[in-house]
């Protein structure tokens, strides 16, 4: 939207401002410096400008060929004040499409702060900063060959402007160069080209020229880098970044051999590289390094109160070509980066990659927000794509709001810091408190659901009423246990009939007993009925008919015995007539006995 | 004594005691089940181990990725190429599908753990599973003590950590858990009788046989117990019912399970079970008809039967011993067989011998592996004695069965762990029960003499009565003879004296139990004795597990003067692979590292730890052990790109390819007669020195391993081997090193693109013996399996 803006506003002031402005401005003196010392190509210019013109001029373009454009990662431009002092003002940017421009070129507008009037000079740095403009060449090499790469610049600045005089240098990682493009005014001078000065050229000059030198930095790139910074209100802000790496070198042909690498470990590493130095921010703590088949065990960290450094070694070296794939992961203090201000959030993080030296083609940046952050925005210094994204984790229940900001071509310049304004209100968010709830819930909810089939169901009444049947048999059994306690107490009072010959407290007993086999025979019939009426009883019944039966004739038959020998008693019989007339007796209560004990014991078990 | 004393209240209270004293030790028995097994993530890191693991993990990922039905009809292209694999038909889903439900259920809740994660931590978590099924199991047989004890000795077992380590992310990190706890509920129906628990059983059985191929051990174990039950007289209706719905239930259902199908009613390994199910029927057909006749009538009936039956089964058996015949393995599968015959497998199968965890156990390992537990089993089988029971016999033979299988596999000592434990928890448990009880009672005397007060002698005398009563139902459930529940004991007690049986048996048994009471001191010193075996025991155990089993076998440390050194080249050389070859690169290497390469490379194989086709592996075997352009035209014909072979020489790492190179030549000859193994022995003896043989030292195995190895140190000493190598100097005409290791630990090779055939040409017209070439040619061919 915003370029559009800028697009439809250029189209506007065009036809007034900016055909006079293309030649109004001269550029009196230009120095540009070019950096190749690392992979990322970086072109500072200072730019002496004057306004030739009559009318006042707000901007100056500046002018790439199209295919260096595409590379650019960064551009920046400053005021400088004196000699050597640079404004830390940043000035705005452009990407404009100027017309009556020759093709292929795309142009850049510096917007500056103050209109230069007529005659007035301005003092402008100008610092462009491209990737993969290094190509390797030749394109393989082996493992003990030097990386060689090439370089295309023009020896003229490429401008729309007219520059009075102009230099250029060239500053090489080494003194080792193929070869140049040999040009007037042109010296190798230690590791530094220069071209120039160059006097009076007209606008748009362009001179090809070639560096073909020795390179032996690490040409990381990172493919794809995600970076997730979760934000915990618990007081950690959670960094994981996810990359993938390739060596963007000269391939490597002909394989790999340990045996020349570890054997010449300095000419070996000419075109690989082996560390890479993470510079992560101070008091970072839990710390990680792994991939996706486990913890990558070469790695060291080393930190003090101002910074953490984690040096962090692939599983294998990199040589040109090869890729590699890990993750890194760090937690940071809340405090540290989040600060509050009227109700609102403010998160301050670093942007780009914290790797030293490595050009990211796709960084993708996630801020995870807290659940139930609202209102959220970034200010991004540059511009970045940016979407919205919801994700669970931690027991969440809403989700937790993602902030994603996409950039392609970062290279460290990007390194700065951006900010995450949220409001954080605690409705939303839920926490496991909600889970401890329904935990509650679900058991208050099964303690007192009834989780048997069916009431109804058949095996369920039979259930019940063999239930019953079992507590009515019980009761039965104990009603017949008791019979037998007296039983016994009868047989106690004859043998002290025996042994005293007191008749009348064995009458006394024999009229107990009799009172409590009424009660017993009443309980009995009560215990008696309730059985029979049950159908789940048809089973056991003739069992405890049988009992009941045996025990009664047990019972007469006890009740005979006790009134013979009392009567013997009375009447003053021998000890040996008593035996003889209750022999029999003896004899049926001996075998009666018996059988009842059986059929307790049967009825028993079924119990 | 004081909950005699007191009324039944207090009974109540001190039993909801113990129970809960119970529940925090078998929390706690869980704890250090789960926490024991952690030593290999905390000495190394959290990732899986070793070979099998890493498959396991594959599909798990694969399963947590597509579903489960793409995971039943997955097929696998990326290994055993050209031929693939079925992975869902030929796989125990039990792990997989307990995992992958594990990792769905915490991704549900939101809970953000990695698959990875969950398949590391699942099998301590099995283990403390396995260590509560143990609980039940013992506490069927011997009661609470004896279950707790049990559970407490399996929990930190070495056998069983050595598989259940975290990250040991094996089929028998569950199916340990599932065989106790099958085993239990069969005691459990066994003992109650109840038909919900031998549903459950069939279940249990069930994931028993999703989760591991020693399942055939229950389905021979149970029939073996239940047919003991008949033959000694025991047979009971409670029998049939633990017995029949397992069977028919057990059987349907592991039908069900794709890689058994219709093995669970072909193969010879479970015609014990329908046997027995078969004369289970007959016998209960017998106690039935004997209940409805009158004995005469029964008398005549067993004649005729008899007679019939014999004639059936006589033409039956010889029907199935004529099918079993007539296939070749018997109906049974290499492993079994190798089971029953020790000396099968080194004879017929060398795939299965070659195998180190298939060879024999050595003395040692026996004490390494279960320690102390080996002098308590007999103590326990004294135990189980006591009285015998039908729970207490099912223990007796499940030990007897696993120290013979111990005996021949050392990986089935797995198997021996839980009986160890069970038995020797018995053992240790009764121990524990005679002596303090001895204590108590002479304790009891001397504050009674001190105290001269009658009333504490005869309650002495009360307690003394406790224990025996209790211990004296021999085949009712042994749940009553829990010791520590007083309150049941008194109840039944008081029942007894109601029936006024009970005089004689107590005076019996308080006889009984004066013997069993030991002078005070000797009580004491046992108990000290037996506290410091098992702190012995323990001390062993977490030993055997912070330094015998918490190796992860894919990263190898070592301890020199200047500190800790990691070895971590297998995962270099397969983030290698992984990230530096064509996704369809096939990658040749022995069949162990055929697992890890296609979990953590993802590059596909030619052949792998799943050992399924002989004659495949048999042909890397072969291109191993032939010279260099033999084995490119076999690895070229395969479609091979890259070579890998592990070398252990530089760092004397011992199991290497060099050492397994045997194997390969075997197995190799033992399809392709033209390897044959003396051509690499010199003097029957395996050396790689001067004075071995020149196959050997032509070899590709040979010439990949010590390829420029020699420049390292001038010598080329080997420090596995202990020598210095006989080939020193050679150079690759067919293979190019792509990549070696840090410690060249794994060395990768590619195959050369095929020579300019126009050159090669030239040159065969040069040297003029056109037809000589040919013939050489065809020669080739015919070696080549391929052609």
């Amino acid at each position: 939207m915003a370029i559009s803006r800028v697009v439809l506003f250029l189209f506007f002031w065009n036809a007034i401002l900016w055909t006079p402005a293309r030649s109004d401005l001269v550029i009196l003196k230009l120095d540009r410096k070019i950096d190749l010392t690392s992979q990322t190509v970086r072109v500072t210019s200072s730019l002496k400008i004057e306004n030739a013109g009559p009318s006042t001029a707000s901007k100056v373009l500046l002018a790439f060929p199209s295919h260096q454009a595409r590379n650019i990662a960064e551009l920046r431009s400053f005021y400088r004040e004196g000699k050597s002092k640079v404004s830390s003002d940043q000035l705005r940017v452009e990407l404009v499409e100027p017309q009556g421009m020759p093709p292929d070129l795309t142009f850049y507008a510096v917007q500056l702060q103050k209109d230069l009037r007529r005659g007035e000079i301005l003092n402008l740095d100008v610092l462009a900063v491209f990737t993969h403009s290094l190509k390797p060449f030749p394109e393989q090499i082996s493992q003990t060959e030097v990386q060689l790469v090439v370089f295309q610049d023009s020896a003229y600045y490429l401008s729309p402007y007219v520059v009075k005089v102009q230099s250029l240098g060239v500053k090489l990682p080494s003194k080792n160069v193929e070869s140049f493009t040999k040009f007037e005014n042109s010296k190798l001078i230690d590791s530094e080209i220069k071209y120039g000065p160059y006097e009076n050229l007209p606008v748009f000059s362009y001179t090809p020229i070639v560096v073909h030198f020795e390179s032996s930095s690490p040409f990381a790139v990172a493919q794809e880098l995600l970076r997730e910074i979760e934000i915990s209100h618990w007081g950690n802000v959670q960094v994981t970044e996810h990359y993938k790496l390739v060596h963007g070198g000269a391939h490597n042909k002909g394989g790999f051999s340990r045996f020349d690498y570890q054997s010449r470990p300095f000419a070996s590493e000419s075109s690989s590289f082996r560390h890479l130095l993470a510079r992560l921010p101070p008091r970072a703590h839990s710390v990680y390094y792994r991939d996706e088949i486990g913890n990558v065990s070469t790695s060291h960290l080393r930190g003090d109160s101002r910074k953490t450094e984690l040096v962090i070694e692939p599983r294998y070296p990199m040589f040109g070509g090869w890729k590699t794939s890990f993750t890194i992961g760090y937690g940071l203090p809340l405090k540290d980066f989040l600060f509050q201000s009227e109700g609102r959030r403010l998160l301050n993080i670093s942007f780009g990659c914290p790797i030293e030296d490595v050009v990211v083609d796709d960084l993708i940046v996630k801020v995870v927000l807290p659940e139930g952050s609202k209102d959220f925005y970034s200010s991004v210094p540059f511009s970045t794509k940016q979407w919205e994204e919801i994700k669970y984790s931690h027991l969440d229940i809403a989700g937790r709001p993602v902030l994603v900001l996409k950039k392609t071509n970062v290279v460290p310049e990007h390194n700065e810091p951006f900010l995450v304004q949220q409001s954080f209100t605690a409705e939303g968010a839920s926490d496991a408190s909600f889970w401890i709830f329904l935990l509650f819930v679900a058991y208050i909810v099964f303690m007192h659901v009834d989780m048997s089939i069916s009431k109804s169901s058949a095996s369920y009444i039979s259930k019940l009423q063999w239930d019953e049947v079992q507590t009515s048999l019980q009761h039965v059994l104990s009603v017949i246990n008791r019979c037998l306690a007296v039983h016994g107490k009868l047989e106690a009072s004859l043998r002290d009939l025996s042994r005293t010959g007191d008749v009348r407290s064995c009458k006394a007993a024999r009229k107990a007993a009799d009172s409590v086999f009424k009660e017993l025979l009443k309980e009995l019939n009560l215990a008696l009925g309730s059985l029979q009426s049950s159908p789940q009883a048809a089973q056991i019944w003739p069992k405890v008919e049988e009992l009941v039966a045996k025990e009664r004739e047990l019972q007469e038959r006890l009740i005979l015995k006790h009134s013979s020998v009392v009567d013997s008693y009375e009447k003053k019989h021998s000890g040996r007539e008593i035996e003889n007339r209750i022999a029999a007796h003896e004899q049926k209560l001996v075998a009666l006995r018996h059988e009842v004990d059986d059929l307790i014991e049967i009825l028993d078990e079924l119990c | 004594m004081a909950a005699n004393e007191e009324p039944k209240g207090a009974g109540a209270l001190r039993n909801a005691f113990g129970n809960i004293l119970c529940f925090f030790i078998l929390l706690l028995i869980g704890v250090i089940a789960f926490s024991i097994r952690l030593f290999s993530v905390i000495k190394y890191e959290s990732v899986i181990h070793e070979f099998d693991p890493y498959f396991n993990y594959r599909v798990t990922q694969f399963l947590t990725k597509n579903g489960i039905y793409d995971f039943w009809n997955w097929f696998d292209d990326r290994t055993w190429y050209p031929l693939g694999r079925v992975i869902g038909g030929t796989v125990y889903p039990g792990l997989t599908l307990t995992a992958g439900s594990m990792w769905w259920i915490l991704n549900s809740f939101n809970i953000p753990l990695s698959v990875e994660t969950v398949c590391v931590f699942t099998a301590p978590v099995f283990s403390a599973n396995a260590a509560w099924a143990t609980y039940l199991l013992t506490k069927e047989v011997k009661g609470t003590g004896a279950g707790l004890t049990a559970a407490l000795l399996l929990a930190m077992v070495p056998s069983y950590i050595s598989r259940s380590v975290a990250g040991s992310y094996d089929n028998e990190a569950v199916a340990i858990f599932a065989l106790i706890f099958t085993f239990y509920l069969y005691i459990k129906t066994l003992n109650t009788g109840s038909l919900f628990y031998a549903t459950l059983n069939a279940l249990s059985y069930f994931y028993m046989v999703c989760s591991w191929g020693g399942y055939t051990f229950i389905i021979n174990l149970i029939p073996m117990h239940a047919l003991l039950c008949i033959v000694t007289g025991r047979y009971s209706s409670r029998l049939y019912i633990a017995y029949a719905p397992l069977v028919v239930l057990g059987t349907l259902l592991a039908a069900l399970v794709p890689v058994v199908g219709f093995n669970a009613v072909m193969t010879s390994e479970h015609f014990a079970s329908f046997l027995v199910f078969i004369i289970i029927n007959v016998v209960a057909l017998v106690y039935y008809i004997r209940g409805i006749l009158s004995p005469k009538m029964f008398k005549v009936a067993t004649t005729l039967v008899v007679t019939l039956g014999i004639t059936v089964c006589v033409a039956v058996v010889a029907v199935l011993v004529a099918m079993v015949a007539s296939s070749p393995t018997k109906g049974w599968s290499g492993r079994s067989l190798s089971l029953l015959d020790p000396t099968y497998a080194s004879k017929y199968i060398p795939i299965i011998a070659s195998v180190s965890e298939h060879q024999p156990p050595t003395w040692p390992s026996y004490f390494t592996d279960i320690n102390v537990l080996a002098f308590l089993v007999p103590a326990g089988i004294i135990g189980c004695f006591l009285p015998l029971s039908d729970a207490s016999s099912f223990v007796i033979l499940y030990l007897v069965t696993s120290v013979y299988f111990s005996g021949v596999m050392v990986r089935l000592m797995l198997v021996l762990a839980p009986a160890a434990c069970i038995i020797s928890g018995i053992a240790l448990s009764d121990s524990f029960n005679i002596l303090t009880q001895s204590i108590k009672v002479h304790l009891g005397k001397l504050l009674s003499s001190a105290s001269v007060a009658g009333d504490s002698t005869s309650e002495n005398s009360a307690s003394q009565t406790e224990p025996k009563a209790s211990k004296h139902t021999p085949g009712e459930k042994s749940e009553e003879i829990t010791k520590e529940k007083q309150p049941k004991k008194n109840r039944k007690k008081e029942k007894e004296k109601e029936k006024g049986t009970v005089e004689k048996v107590s005076n019996k048994k308080q006889s009984e139990k004066r013997a069993l009471i030991l002078p005070l001191e000797v009580s004491v010193v046992a108990i000290l004795l037996i506290v410091l075996l098992g702190a012995f025991y323990v001390i062993h155990c977490v030993w055997a597990a912070a330094e015998a089993y918490s190796a992860p076998s894919i990263v190898l440390t070592s301890h020199s003067h200047d500190g800790l050194h990691v070895f971590d080249d297998f995962r270099e050389a397969y983030a290698w692979l992984r990230h530096n070859t064509e996704v369809d690169d096939k990658v040749a290497s022995w069949w162990d590292y055929g697992y890890q390469t296609t979990a953590m490379a993802n590059r596909t194989v030619i052949v792998d730890n799943n050992t399924w086709n002989n004659t495949h592996i048999a042909t890397v075997g072969t291109a191993m052990s032939s010279p260099e352009k033999q084995a490119w035209e076999i690895f070229n014909s395969l479609d091979v790109k890259y070579v890998l072979v592990v070398f252990g020489g530089l760092v004397g790492y011992p199991s290497d390819d060099i050492n397994k190179f045997l194997w390969m030549v075997r197995i190799g000859g033992g399809v392709f007669p033209h390897i044959k193994e003396p051509d690499y022995l010199r003097d029957g003896q395996y050396r790689i020195d001067s004075q071995a043989t020149q196959t050997m030292l032509n070899c590709l195995m040979y010439k990949l391993s010590y390829y420029r190895f020699v420049e390292t140190d001038g010598k080329g000493f080997d420090r596995v081997r202990r020598t210095e190598i006989g080939r020193k100097y050679f150079k690759l005409t067919h293979f190019e090193e792509v990549f070696t290791t840090h410690h060249w630990m794994v060395r990768i090779f590619k195959l050369k693109p095929p020579k300019n055939r126009i050159r090669g040409k030239v040159k065969k017209s040069k040297s003029g013996s056109k037809s000589n070439a040919a013939n050489k040619i065809e020669a080739k061919g015919r070696q080549n399996p391929w052609h």
